[in-house]
This record gives C-alpha cells, structure tokens and sequence, in this order.
C-alpha cells in the first residue's frame, strides 16, 4: 500500500463563497465529531466503564512489566521470523524468476500456496495436526514458524517486484562489462533492488507484528495473550484490550512513517528512475 | 475421510458459505466505506481530511484480530451488541475500507492533472469532478489493487474463527475435535480458500481486461 504521494489538490483555490462554504462545512464536520467522542465516553460512563480504577490500573508497575513481558515476546517473534522469512522470500523471489522451470513452478507454488490460505490455518496444521504425529513445537516456534511460512510468500513477492523494478539497462550494462547473469545478480541489480524495497519490507515487518497476535491461538506470552490472561483475571475487559490496541497502533504507526520517510528519501535520489518508480508504484498498489 | 464428506457435508458447505457470505458484505461494505473516506481525504474541508487521516491510520495498524475482539467481547461491555457474525461483518469492514480508501487515493493520483483542471473549467462542482471524471478513470488502476483488498477480506474473515463465528477454519478445528482428521481436514480448507482466492484473481483479470479494452474503444472513438 503506497500512501506516500501528497494527494493533489483537486480544486481550486475558493472564492469567498466557497470559503463560508468550507468553513461552515468545516465546523459541521468538527461538531460532529466531537459528538460522536461525547457520545462513546457517554456509553463508556453509563455502563460503568469509566470508573477511575479501572484505568488507573494501567499504570500499576506490575500491570505494565506484565504487558512490557508481552511486548518484548511479540518483538522476538516478529524479529526471528522476520530474520528467516527475509532471506527466504528472497530465495523464493529468485526462484520464481530462475530460468529452470522446475525451481520456478515450485517456487511459484509455494508463493501462491502461502499467500492464498490464512495464516489461522497454518497455526491450526501446527497446533492440532502435527501433533498427531508425534511432532510437538514449542508454542514459540508454533507462532513464528506459521509466520515465517505466510510471510516468507509476501516477502518473496517484494523482492520479484523489486528485483523487475531494476532497469533492463543496468543487466545489459553488466552484461557487456563481461558479466554472468549470477554475477550481475549479485553486485548490479540486488543491490538497487534491496534499496527499493526497503520501505516494502518494512510494511511486511507490519504485517508480521500484526500476525504475531496469533499467539492469542496458541498461548504464546505475546502482548495478546497476556491482554487475555489479564482480562481473564481483572475482568478490565474492554479497557484492557483498548489499551493494548491503542500499543500496536503507536507501534505499527511508527514503523509506517518510517517507511514513508525512506520511500520519500530514495525517490529524491537520482538513482531510482522515473521508470522504476512507477513500476514500485504498481507493485505497491498490487501489495 | 469418505465418511466425514459423506456425513458432514451440509457442515462444510455452511462453513464455507459463512466465510463467502463474511467476504463478499465485508468488502462490499469496505468498497463503500472506503470510497467514501478516501473522498474526504481528497476534500477541501480540512477537518474531514484530518478526519479521513486518523481513520486509514488507526485501521490499517491495528492487528484484526485486535479488532474483532474489541467488537466481539468488548463492545458489549459498554452496551452495544451485535450478532457474531455481523460483528465479524463490521470488523471486516472497518480495517477493509482503510486499505480501500489508500487504493482509490493511489488510484486518483494516477489520472493526469489536466483531467481535474478540464473538468473545473467546465464549472463542475467537486463531486461531479469526482463521479464523472476522476473516479471512472482511476477505476483502471484500481482493479488489480482492489482484488488483493478482496483477498486480504477473504483471508482475514478466517480470524472471525478465534471469536467463534461457524465460518470454514472454525468449521474445520470443530469436525477435526469430532473426527479427529486434522490432515485432512486442515487441507480440505485450505484448498478451499486457494480455489477462492484464485477464483477472485482470475474474475479481477476478466474485468481488468474488460476495462482495458473498453480503454481502448474509447481511444478509437475519439479519433
């Protein structure tokens, strides 16, 4: 998802009807939405939601070391499965694209296999499948191996598009440098490639924090399931899941903006052409 | 196996017309939403702008899983309740329509300037602008983008599961407790969800062909 292009502006500057026009429309809108704050916090307060406690409870040390555990348990299995799903879509990405048909129709495959079936499923074939044979993973690896798998197909997709997103010029400059295509894989085109697709990756980083709430399935201690475990304890029900939705939003948030900041900052430098950032475009859009 | 396709059939069916019934309200709904959001993005109201800013950027981040819990088990603790299914619908829709809305503001941002400009000269207001400019244009590049939308619905109705709506994956951890085929089972949905997600592909070729080719009627006739 690209989000980064300033909309245009689609009208013009207003005359000053259209200024009374906007600027009564303006405080519509405002008004309107703070109703629509008063009237959630009015169902929060009648329904006995807002007492004090229920939220200052939130600033417990214990209540925040227990969601800052968590946290830290969402942070490895998102960083371990990115660590492998990374390198691996890659290798997928070059296996779709390689000329040997076989390696390209079972990268192919496994890409649309993984990118097609939710990842619910996947943690299911691990928690109550596998089982049956005898095979147990730990619930860490139960969560991030089901990531990696689901991740791993998205990722790869990333990197082909990234990897077409190169100029044809710069492999028939590699080419006539005396260069083999495993050569000029190497040292021209992966290396552009990979600054084209760091704000992608980063959005797939995204993805797999969001599915590391997965671990809610599979009693992985990640920030879900210790959302859960404390609900089920205090009964602070709604209160507590805000709170923790309201931290993967700041997270994921950030993690975006920094994608935006990279994807503005590579699209100034020269190096990525006009062609190569229509074509990041479309494969954005196509994400 | 044979005995539970034989005996169980009804079961499955209703799973999987759960989840198509989950998908095809859930981006209907999303499609709608989304629209109407991304046209406040591109307003000249600027609090309705903020306003379509903080809705993409709250629901695109917030895990659905997330979501659907607040909907299903927290909503009702401040006295709104919704069936299980239609609070699926609703949570579907919600971060749907986030991913809608960056979809129709990329597809915009695609048609040429000029058109936006033209259309102004000709003293069409803002919505015109819109409804009969701009947003048939952008409709083209749209396609593709919007199909993976449908999938990202399809596949995260399978999450409707964890808050016990009757839908494919939960019907497939339910008959697996019963007959205890998790193999089987586990990959009779899953190919079921590949031949769906296929199914919206290959549709989302036919129509991107179609409306190409309605491109280029268009090319011709204005010669």
């Amino acid at each position: 998802m690209s989000a980064t292009t300033a909309t245009r502006v689609l009208f013009d500057e207003p005359g000053p009807r259209g200024r009374r026009v906007i600027l009564l429309s303006s405080l519509a809108v405002l008004l309107v939405t703070v109703g629509l704050v008063v009237l959630a916090v009015r169902q929060f307060a009648i329904n006995g939601q807002l007492e004090p406690q229920m939220w200052d409870f939130f600033l417990y040390p214990a209540i925040i070391l227990f969601l800052g555990q968590g946290l830290a348990g969402t942070f490895l299995t998102t960083l371990t499965a990115a660590v492998i799903a990374f390198p691996f879509g890659l290798l997928l990405a070059l296996g779709r694209l390689a000329p040997n048909g076989f390696v390209s129709r079972v990268s192919t495959g496994w890409i649309e296999f993984f990118r097609s079936i939710p990842m619910l499923l996947v943690v299911y074939f691990f928690l109550l499948a596998l089982p049956r044979f005898g095979v147990v993973l730990p619930v860490f690896w139960m969560l991030t191996v089901s990531m990696i798998l689901v991740s791993s197909a998205s990722t790869a997709e990333v990197f082909r598009a990234g990897i077409k997103a190169v100029e044809k010029g710069q492999w028939e400059a590699a080419a006539s440098l005396g260069m083999a295509d495993s050569l000029a894989l190497r040292l021209v085109i992966l290396p552009q490639a990979f600054r084209i697709v760091l704000p992608n990756l980063l959005t797939g980083l995204v993805s797999l924090l969001k599915d590391s709430t997965l671990g809610f399935v599979v009693s992985y201690s990640e920030l879900m399931q210790q959302g859960k475990s404390l609900s089920s304890y205090y009964g602070y029900l709604i209160q507590t899941y805000l709170v923790i939705a309201v931290i993967y939003v700041v997270i994921n948030w950030a993690l975006t903006r920094l994608a935006h900041y990279l994807q503005a900052r590579g699209s100034t430098k020269a190096a990525a052409s006009k062609v190569a950032a229509q074509k990041l475009a479309t494969a954005q859009m196509a994400e | 196996m044979d005995q539970i396709l034989a005996n169980e059939y009804g079961t499955i069916l209703s799973g999987v017309g759960i989840t198509l019934a989950l998908t095809v309200f859930g981006f209907l709904g999303a499609l709608l939403l989304g629209t109407v959001v991304a046209i406040c993005r591109v307003s000249p109201i600027t609090p309705l702008r903020a306003v379509g800013t903080a809705y993409v950027e709250f629901f695109r981040n917030i895990p659905l899983l997330s979501l659907l819990i607040l909907i299903v088990f927290g909503l009702p603790k401040i006295g709104i309740l919704f069936s299980l299914f239609w609070s699926g619908v609703i949570g579907l829709v919600l971060s749907g329509a986030a991913f809608v809305c960056e979809t129709v503001r990329s597809g915009i941002n695609t048609v040429s300037i000029g058109q936006s400009e033209a259309s102004r000269a000709l003293g069409m207001t803002f919505v015109q602008q819109l409804r009969l400019i701009i947003l048939p244009q952008a409709f083209r590049t749209m396609v593709q983008p919007l199909v993976n939308v449908f999938i990202g619905v399809l596949i995260g109705s399978s999450l409707c599961a964890a808050v016990g709506v009757a839908e494919l994956t939960n019907m497939a951890q339910q008959l697996n407790i019963q007959y205890a085929e998790a193999v089987f089972l586990f990959m009779l949905s899953g190919g079921i969800y590949l031949v769906l997600a296929l199914g919206a592909g290959s549709v989302g070729g036919w129509v991107e062909r179609k409306v190409g080719r309605s491109r280029t009627v268009a090319k011709g006739a204005t010669r």
